[in-house]
């Protein structure tokens, strides 16, 4: 068996040395996908550069869930390149699975494991896919849920948490992987208003740590505070890409302008 | 009215009434589990990624499910055994009662089959996804985060599965089993006919003792069991 690529660090051993920043992390090359006749990823070329903070902007429609599904090829292209980590996304399969290990997704609907506990969602990934122990993933898993604030809840069922809560959760299992980049697909488009800023919280506090994210959403607060640029897409395409102030102060494309001057005027 | 109570007296009496009762108690418990087991692969294989496998589990539902029991039956007896020569036992009943099983559970684990799907259809798709985006790569995926929860939401129809296989282990009177109930029937009323009454009312309150308690259960349990969302 072929496996070229280097060994991961184990997440419970010493920390890999940083990759410089400003090295490309996840990279978009002339990615096209149709839906049927509907043409929803048009030449997206796009790359991410280690510690970058993306988000992803537009009008529903536009392609940015599926151009965030495609990343970790929860969708699937018909043409192009995505590389993560400088390895082109590999079929179904070991590979594919490994690679998703060090790629992390929090959903729209958060989609914690229903049958199991908030601590068991955590752990499952640690255990089953890393290798950790029981007690070692169990104590990392409290910390990360110590972190995002919900460690009073590790043994409740996410059905019974509050949306603010289990998307908390969400993160945190997906942290507990140790994640290269997380990809965010609509993180709050599902919760109540006054939840919306607890889940912000958590993501504005990992970006300045220096996680590398995408973020798709309509939080343009967030993409203000947290990004370092914004993509913004329509009908499959990207049609901007600006750093946030320079993209809501002086937007270029009239689909933008448009854009904003709906959201904006409230 | 005490005459017609006396004349259980006298069936069960004359008759091993318990014992061929404890005959389909014992087919029904050893053909429902290889029919779990077996459904089970077969349910795996039908919502596996891979296309030869969803094809195999797919031919052998449309194919059992559209098979008369009897004919299963039949042919355990006269094919498999009259024909290929397959021995389960040397002693003949014993023989006759694990082929009636092994049709008993190649028919029902059809039916196993499609109500565990009918639990994986109850899964939120964002669930496999999550198990994939967190690495897990489809078994893993599938025991851990879908079929866990696909059991839950598949007690009820699996009680029916079960429900149907108390019931159906009377064909095994036609892959040669001579001591369970369906062949105790024919008996009495061959050489009881006075008794006709009772001796419909025997197997039918027999057979309603066993079979509601299952479905008691099932209910309790896919209540109980539900996963909350």
């Amino acid at each position: 068996m072929a496996d070229a690529s280097p060994p991961r660090p184990s997440p419970d051993g010493p920390e890999a040395p940083r990759q410089v920043a400003g090295a490309a992390l996840v990279s978009l090359r002339d990615v096209q996908k149709h839906f049927g006749d509907l043409h929803v990823l048009r030449d997206i070329d796009l790359t991410v550069d280690h510690g970058e903070v993306l988000v992803v902007i537009g009008p529903s429609g536009s392609g940015k869930s599926t151009l965030c599904r495609a990343i970790n090829r929860l969708e699937t292209i018909d043409s192009g390149t995505i590389e993560v980590d400088g390895e082109p996304l590999p079929e179904e399969g070991r590979a594919l699975a490994r690679l998703r290990s060090d790629v992390g997704m929090v959903f729209q609907s958060f989609n914690l494991f229903a049958h199991k506990t908030v601590l068991d969602n955590v752990t499952l990934g640690p255990i089953k896919v890393r290798g950790l122990s029981r007690s070692a993933a169990r104590a990392e898993a409290m910390g990360l849920l110590e972190r995002v604030g919900v460690a009073n809840q590790a043994g409740k069922l996410p059905a019974q948490l509050s949306g603010g809560q289990q998307q908390r959760v969400a993160i945190a299992r997906a942290l507990a992987m140790h994640p290269k980049v997380m990809l965010f697909d609509e993180p709050t488009s599902a919760l109540d208003p006054e939840m919306i800023n607890e889940v912000l919280d958590v993501m504005v506090q990992l970006a300045k740590e220096g996680m590398t994210m995408i973020v798709v959403t309509h939080e343009m607060g967030f993409a203000r505070r947290a990004a370092d640029r914004v993509v913004f897409m329509a009908d499959g395409q990207i049609v901007e890409e600006a750093s946030p102030e320079e993209f809501f102060t002086n937007p270029r494309s009239d689909r933008a302008k448009d854009f904003l001057s709906k959201i904006l005027t409230h | 009215m005490s005459d017609f109570l006396s004349q259980f007296g006298e069936l069960f009496a004359s008759y091993d009434v318990l014992g061929a009762f404890w005959v389909n108690i014992q087919l029904t418990f050893w053909a429902g589990l290889i029919a779990l087991v077996v459904g089970c692969v077969l349910a795996l294989f039908r919502i596996s990624p891979v296309p030869s496998l969803a094809w195999v589990g797919t031919a052998y539902v449309t194919v059992f499910r559209n098979t008369p029991l009897t004919i299963i039956m039949v042919f355990m007896t006269l094919g498999v055994w009259g024909q290929l020569k397959i021995q389960v036992s040397d002693d003949f009943p014993t023989n006759f009662f694990w082929l009636a099983v092994i049709g008993l559970a190649i028919y029902h684990a059809a039916f196993v089959c499609e109500s565990i799907r009918s639990g994986v259809n109850t899964v939120p798709l964002g669930q496999a996804e999550a198990a994939r985006a967190i690495g897990l790569s489809f078994l893993p995926a599938a025991r851990m985060v879908i079929l866990p929860q696909a059991f839950r939401g598949a007690i009820a129809p699996l009680g029916n599965t079960l429900i149907a296989l108390i019931k159906n282990s009377t064909v095994a009177a036609a892959a040669g089993v001579a001591t369970e109930t369906s062949t105790l029937l024919k008996n009495m009323i061959e050489f009881n006919s006075s008794l006709i009454y009772a001796i419909f009312l025997t197997f039918a309150v027999g057979y309603v003792i066993l079979v509601i308690p299952v479905g008691l259960l099932t209910t309790t349990l896919s209540r109980r069991l539900a996963v909350r969302r």
